[in-house]
């Protein structure tokens, strides 16, 4: 009778240096930049929440920035992006305008979604950046579906998908891993771990608690990599971009993080769930300050370098918020639009 | 005009589509080396090769949302579910994503898929394998829910499915695979959102979808015995409803029965007759009745499953209602 031999399984990776040269020193500033332009980006949207400029949900990135900057950065314009709810720093770094994104918070016709998507479906298609989803885990399949696209077409590009820890459990993200391993598909996916899921502490959701292990279900290369330094998410993006876009062999990354705030707005930052002391740890490895100290130390910029980024990244924010303000509703009549094709109605 | 069966006609217009399309593949459970679960993909592997007719794992929410993320980025896929029973695992991923893409990225993206497989009840399959679930589809704006009930209309309501640039809910009926019909040579579509008057009639309209269209023609073939003389519109698509040719077939006979194999309650019958007595309230000579599954899991039993079906004694016995010939 013939048998069916289980191949060798990948042994869990370990990260090797980058053969490659480094990001160059203004490659390294502008990482700095984007982080801050989020950080000052958020700061400003939980601010206009408060104020009820910004409606329903809003779930902010402030404490993940070196994630969506590092990875972003390993990427080439024609790749595809999914996001999570949480994905206001990823589309900012991916390089929409902090004018479209915040008025798109603001539910307004010049948002980049025309007011009809808000802070949890930011969508550009002409960056690649294709949401913006709202239902954790619901997402990861389609980033498969969009690396399956890409094969079919013989192209060289590579869909990634970030996702929080919590959608690890969910059925979505093992049905979307497997087909992309089993059919060798350019996928990367991104488990930003921040901890929680909304409330619920990884330790109480999950029963392996190293999520990178995961992979070996599926016999995926994967890491685990630390999110508070940009460097190493750089470096193990482009690891992993390279074995998609080389020999289409799917990663999953997972990219150790830490949310600074609540879950959404009406979360507090500490409380039942997490103590005051736990989120003052890790506001020590804040990933603007630890790459701003590494760039002093490399003498790649001074204090007053930072505190002019800083200074420009609060203009440009401020300057979306007016924009975002002051910019018209959506006309009534765009209630009915974009139901069906060609103006099709329901 | 050549006489083949719908499982054959569905798989001419999956067969044109893709010589036609590059764009355009099949994927589901067993649609490849198994040739089709139904054999509607009978000889698709063979003549499009294994990167267009595409076997996946038994993983409806998975695959379901393959098939979107590559219809985002511009493929065209045929996402076949073995029944639309199993395609309830997947529902996220048709509601959630399919129909909501092009709102909520304000018209930047679209999805041109085709949800496709049988629905509704066999024989003696019980009640998780039985279920009509057109009305869940048809409740979501974004979606369009298409539901052929002949060869012919099954190939060219396809074809038209498969060209949309929205998202399709193609339900075909599983008792219908080996049905018959005449279907023309040549290439045609059948437009989407157009129902069809499949008997004329001046005395009673019965307004019906998919497998109750023969339901429907039986009964009425029994009436005309008796002098009665029925209409039967297909509605055809569910989802944009053909209004106008429903109101226009009431407006001339007055009484309407809507019969349907799904459950009564929210079905689509009750949006048919919420539009009936909307917008032609003085056509009406009598209420609009409707025909249904009983509003019950389907039973195992042959002669219980048969109690709860749409047949043509109950559609009789709605005309005969209506028309006050009996109580």
């Amino acid at each position: 009778m013939k048998t069916t031999e289980s191949k060798p399984r990948k042994s869990a990776v370990a990260p090797v240096a980058t053969a490659a040269p480094g990001p160059d020193a203004d490659t390294r500033r502008s990482w700095l930049r984007q982080m801050l332009l989020i950080r000052r980006f958020e700061e400003k949207a939980g601010e206009a929440y408060s104020l009820g400029k910004i409606g329903g949900f809003c779930h902010l990135y402030i404490g993940q920035e070196a994630v969506a900057v590092g990875s972003i950065a390993a990427m080439r314009g024609d790749d595809y992006i999914t996001a999570s709810y949480r994905e206001h720093g990823h589309a900012l770094a991916r390089g929409m305008s902090a004018r479209a994104a915040m008025a798109e918070l603001f539910g307004k016709a010049a948002g980049c979604s025309h007011g009809k998507g808000g802070s949890m479906h930011l969508i550009d298609a002409s960056l690649g950046f294709l949401g913006g989803h709202g239902i954790v885990g619901g997402h990861i399949p389609l980033t498969t579906g969009m690396a399956f696209a890409i094969k079919y077409r013989e192209e060289d590009r590579v869909a990634v998908c970030y996702f929080g820890e919590a959608a690890v459990n969910n059925g979505a993200f093992h049905e979307a891993l497997n087909m992309a391993a089993l059919w060798k598909l350019p996928a990367i996916y991104i488990c930003e771990n921040n901890r929680y899921g909304m409330g619920t502490a990884l330790e109480r959701a999950s029963a392996v608690y190293d999520i990178s292990e995961r992979a070996g279900s599926y016999d995926m290369d994967r890491e685990v990599v630390d999110g508070q330094d940009v460097l190493a998410v750089y470096e193990a993006m482009a690891r992993a971009v390279k074995r998609a876009r080389e020999n289409k062999h799917p990663t999953l990354l997972e990219i150790r993080t830490y949310r600074f705030m609540g879950h959404s707005m009406s979360d507090p930052i500490h409380g039942h769930y997490r103590t005051r002391e736990e989120v003052e740890e890790h506001r020590k490895r804040d990933p603007i300050v630890v790459w701003g100290e590494k760039l002093r130390a490399d003498g790649l910029i001074d204090e007053k370098g930072i505190k002019a980024l800083d200074a420009d990244c609060l203009s440009e924010v401020e300057d979306a918020y007016r924009f975002a303000d002051a910019a018209p509703d959506p006309e009534p009549g765009e209630l009915w639009t974009d139901v069906y094709a060609n103006g099709g109605t329901p | 005009m050549a006489v083949i069966t719908y499982r054959d006609a569905l798989n001419q217009a999956i067969r044109e589509e893709m010589r036609l399309d590059p764009s355009v593949f099949l994927m589901g459970e067993e649609v490849g080396v198994y040739q089709g679960a139904y054999k509607v993909s009978r000889g698709l592997l063979d003549e499009f090769g294994p990167m267009r007719v595409v076997d996946t794992p038994i993983t409806e929410l998975g695959f379901a949302g393959v098939g979107v993320g590559a219809a985002m980025v511009g493929l065209k896929p045929i996402v076949e579910f073995m029944t639309w029973n199993f395609a309830l695992l997947a529902i996220d991923q048709v509601v959630n994503t399919a129909a909501k893409m092009r709102y909520m990225s304000g018209g930047q993206i679209s999805v041109p898929a085709v949800f496709r497989g049988p629905g509704g009840s066999a024989l003696q399959l019980a009640a998780q394998h039985s279920q009509a679930f057109e009305s869940w589809y048809a409740h979501i704006p974004g979606l369009k829910v298409v539901m052929p009930a002949t060869p012919a209309d099954a190939k060219g309501l396809l074809k038209s499915a498969i060209r949309d640039q929205d998202p399709v809910v193609f339900i075909e009926g599983e008792m219908l695979y080996n049905t018959k019909g005449e279907v023309p040579e040549d290439e045609y579509l059948t437009p989407i959102g157009k129902a069809d008057v499949k008997r004329a009639g001046g005395d009673v309209t019965l307004i019906c979808h998919s497998k109750t269209v023969s339901v429907a023609l039986k009964a009425a073939e029994q009436l005309a015995a008796e002098g009665i003389d029925a209409e039967v519109v297909d509605l055809r698509t569910i989802r944009p409803l053909d209004q106008e040719t429903v109101l226009a077939s009431v407006s001339k006979t007055h009484r309407a029965i809507v019969v349907e194999e799904g459950w009564s309650f929210a079905g689509v019958g009750a949006q048919v007759v919420d539009v009936i007595q909307r917008e032609i309230f003085d056509e009406l000579d009598a209420p609009v009745l409707r025909v249904t599954g009983a509003d019950v899991p389907m039973p195992y039993n042959k002669h219980l499953e048969k109690a709860s079906k749409a047949d043509p004694p109950k559609v009789i016995a709605a005309v005969k209602r209506v028309l006050y010939l009996e109580s």
